[in-house]
C-alpha cells in the first residue's frame, strides 16, 4: 500500500444557500480544492463524491457523473458513495483506497448535500432513510426521537444532564462563530438551549444540528508526490470503518455506538497511536448527546464522563482536547453528504496552522469521526502534518 | 413512502398484525422483526417462526413533539424501545400515556392500533403499539 496525502482542500459556505443549487455548491468546493492543490483537471484520474439523498432532496441521481460533467472533468471515472450521514467520510476512505492501492494517482473527493430546496417534512423523510424505514420510521420515529432515546438511557445509566448536553451546543456555536464557512455565526447560552422548543424529549431544537446546504472537497495523491502540489501536505495516516445494526433497537447498548468503538480500535492499531496523540478532533455531533457518546466511545473520556467533561470546558478550543473546532455539525451545519469531507478540510486547516481565531496551538495530529444514521456506519481517519 | 406501499402492507401482515418474529433454534436467540439469517450462527442457524406474547418493558422512550408527516394528529406521543419478554427490543408507540407519563422499566402490553393513513382515500396502516399494564 502507498501512503496517501491531502494536497488541496476547499469548501463552500454552509447554511441556507438559497441562491445556489446542488451543482453550484460542489463545483465551488471542488474548484477551491483544485486551486489549493494547484493541480490541473488533466492530472486527475478519479472523482469520488459522497452524497446521501439527492434523489429525494433535489430529484437527481447519477450525481457523480453530473459533477464530473459540470466540473469539466469528463471522461474521468466518477463514483458516488452513500452511507447516510457518513457518505462524505466514506467517499474520503474510498479515495484513500484508490490512491493507496495504486489504482489511481490523483483523485478529487467531494461531499455535498442540497437540503433547502424542499420542505422540512420532505427533509426529515429523506433523512429517515438512514434508519430502518419498516421498523423505526413506520412507527413514528424521527432521527431526533432515535437520538433522544439514547440520551434518555445515557441520563439514566450515567447521570448525564440536559445542561451538560446544552454545553456541547454552546461550545460548538462559540467555535462556529470563529469560522466564516459555518452555518451559524452566533454564540448561544446554556439558558437559550434549555429554553428552546422541545423536539423529542429530552432533546430540544438547540440540541439538534441544522438542515444545511453545503459542499467540501479534498485532493488526494500519493505522499511521495505530495510536495509537487503542496508545500504543506497532510498525510492520511490511517482510515478505518465499521458497521452495526441499522435499527437502534437491535443494539445491545443504547449508550455507546459500537461501530465507533470498533473503528477506533482499528484506527489506533493501524496508526500505532492512542487518544493522547490526538491534538484536535472533529466528531459527529448530529445531536449534542452524539458528541458526548463519541468522546467516550473513542476513549477521550471514560464512559459516562463525556457530559461532565464538556460542561467543565475540557473539550473547548485549546483545552485538554479541542473538539469540533469547525463548530461541528451543530454550529458549522450538517449538509449530510458534505460533513465527512468538511471534517477533513477543517483538520487539514488546523494542521497547516491556518485556522485563524480557532487555531489549535501546535496541532500536529488530528482525527475525524463520521457516523451514518444512529451508528450503523462509522468512518474515521487520522491526519498528520508532514 | 415505499415502506408503506400496499404490497409491503400485505407482506408484513404476520409481523405487524400478529407480532410474528423468528427464533434461531441453534443458539436460542429470538428476533423481531424476523430475520432470515441468524447473525450469530449465520448459515449454521435454524430459523423458526415465533409468535410473540406482546408483553415487555420500556427500555427507553421519548415524548415526540415535532412529528414526521402523517403523525401530526398524534402529538405529543410517546415513542419507545420496548424490550419484549422473549428478548428482542423493538420501536413502537406507547398509547394512553397522557402527558407522556412513562418511565423506563414500565411494564407494557401490545395493542393493535391504526398507525397512520395515506390521506382521505389512501391506505390505512395498522400495526402494534403498546400500553402500560
Amino acid at each position: 500500500m502507498r501512503k496517501v496525502a491531502i494536497v488541496g482542500v476547499g469548501m463552500s459556505k454552509f447554511g441556507e444557500e438559497w441562491n445556489r443549487g446542488f451543482r453550484d455548491l460542489i463545483i465551488e468546493a471542488g474548484v477551491r480544492a483544485l486551486e489549493d492543490a494547484n493541480i490541473s483537471g488533466a492530472d486527475l484520474d478519479g472523482l469520488f463524491c459522497g452524497t446521501m439523498a439527492p434523489g429525494n432532496l433535489v430529484g437527481q441521481e447519477h450525481t457523480a457523473a453530473l459533477i464530473a460533467d459540470f466540473m469539466g472533468l469528463n471522461p474521468i471515472p466518477a463514483t458516488r458513495v452513500e452511507a447516510a450521514c457518513a457518505s462524505g467520510g466514506l467517499a474520503l476512505r474510498t479515495g484513500y483506497m484508490a490512491i493507496a492501492s495504486g489504482m489511481h494517482d490523483a483523485v478529487v473527493v467531494g461531499g455535498v448535500e442540497k437540503m433547502t430546496d424542499v420542505s422540512g417534512g420532505l427533509v426529515s423523510e429523506a433523512l429517515g432513510g438512514a434508519g430502518d424505514q419498516e421498523w423505526e420510521l413506520f412507527q413514528g420515529a424521527t432521527f431526533p426521537a432515535i437520538y433522544a432515546m439514547m440520551a434518555r438511557r445515557h441520563m439514566m445509566e450515567f447521570g448525564t444532564t440536559e445542561e451538560q448536553m446544552a454545553a456541547v451546543a454552546v461550545k460548538n456555536h462559540l467555535n462556529a462563530s470563529k469560522n466564516k464557512y459555518a452555518h451559524f455565526q452566533n454564540e448561544i447560552t446554556i439558558d437559550q438551549v434549555m429554553k428552546s422548543k422541545m423536539v423529542a424529549s429530552p432533546l430540544k431544537v438547540f440540541d439538534c444540528s441544522p438542515v444545511s446546504d453545503g459542499a467540501a472537497a479534498v485532493v488526494l495523491v500519493p505522499l511521495e508526490n505530495a510536495k509537487k502540489y503542496s508545500k504543506d501536505p497532510i498525510e492520511i495516516v490511517a482510515s478505518a470503518q465499521a458497521s452495526d445494526t441499522l435499527a437502534l433497537h437491535d443494539r445491545q447498548s443504547l449508550t455507546s455506538i459500537h461501530a465507533t468503538q470498533e473503528a477506533t480500535r482499528k484506527l489506533f492499531s493501524l496508526a500505532n497511536m492512542t487518544t493522547k496523540d490526538i491534538d484536535v478532533v472533529e466528531v459527529h455531533d448530529c445531536f449534542t448527546i452524539a458528541e458526548i457518546m463519541a468522546l467516550e466511545d473513542i476513549g477521550f473520556f471514560k464512559k459516562g464522563e463525556g457530559g461532565g467533561a464538556t460542561a467543565e470546558g475540557r473539550t473547548a478550543l485549546n483545552a485538554e482536547i479541542s473538539v469540533n473546532t469547525s463548530g461541528g455539525l451543530k454550529g458549522c451545519g450538517h449538509p449530510v453528504g458534505a460533513t465527512g469531507v468538511k471534517q477533513a478540510v477543517e483538520i487539514a486547516w488546523q494542521l497547516r496552522g491556518v485556522a485563524g481565531a480557532r487555531q489549535v496551538k501546535d496541532a500536529e495530529i488530528g482525527m475525524t469521526h463520521n457516523v451514518g444514521g444512529s451508528g450503523a456506519t462509522c468512518v474515521m481517519h487520522i491526519l498528520k502534518r508532514v | 413512502m415505499p415502506a408503506e406501499s400496499l404490497a409491503i402492507t400485505w407482506r408484513r401482515m404476520p409481523e405487524r398484525y400478529r407480532m410474528e418474529g423468528t427464533c434461531c433454534s441453534t443458539c436460542s436467540t429470538c428476533y423481531f422483526p424476523p430475520r432470515k439469517i441468524c447473525p450469530k450462527c449465520r448459515r449454521k442457524g435454524k430459523i423458526e417462526s415465533r409468535r410473540y406474547s406482546g408483553h415487555g418493558k420500556v427500555y427507553s422512550f421519548t415524548c415526540v413533539t415535532a412529528p414526521p408527516e402523517g403523525f401530526e394528529l398524534e402529538v405529543p406521543y410517546v415513542l419507545a424501545i420496548v424490550q419484549l419478554e422473549e428478548g428482542p427490543k423493538i420501536t413502537a408507540q406507547i398509547v394512553e400515556s397522557h402527558d407522556c407519563d412513562v418511565e423506563i422499566g414500565d411494564s407494557v402490553e401490545m395493542v393493535f392500533r391504526k398507525i397512520k393513513e395515506d390521506g382521505e382515500e389512501g391506505l390505512i396502516h395498522y400495526g402494534f403499539k403498546f400500553r402500560k399494564v
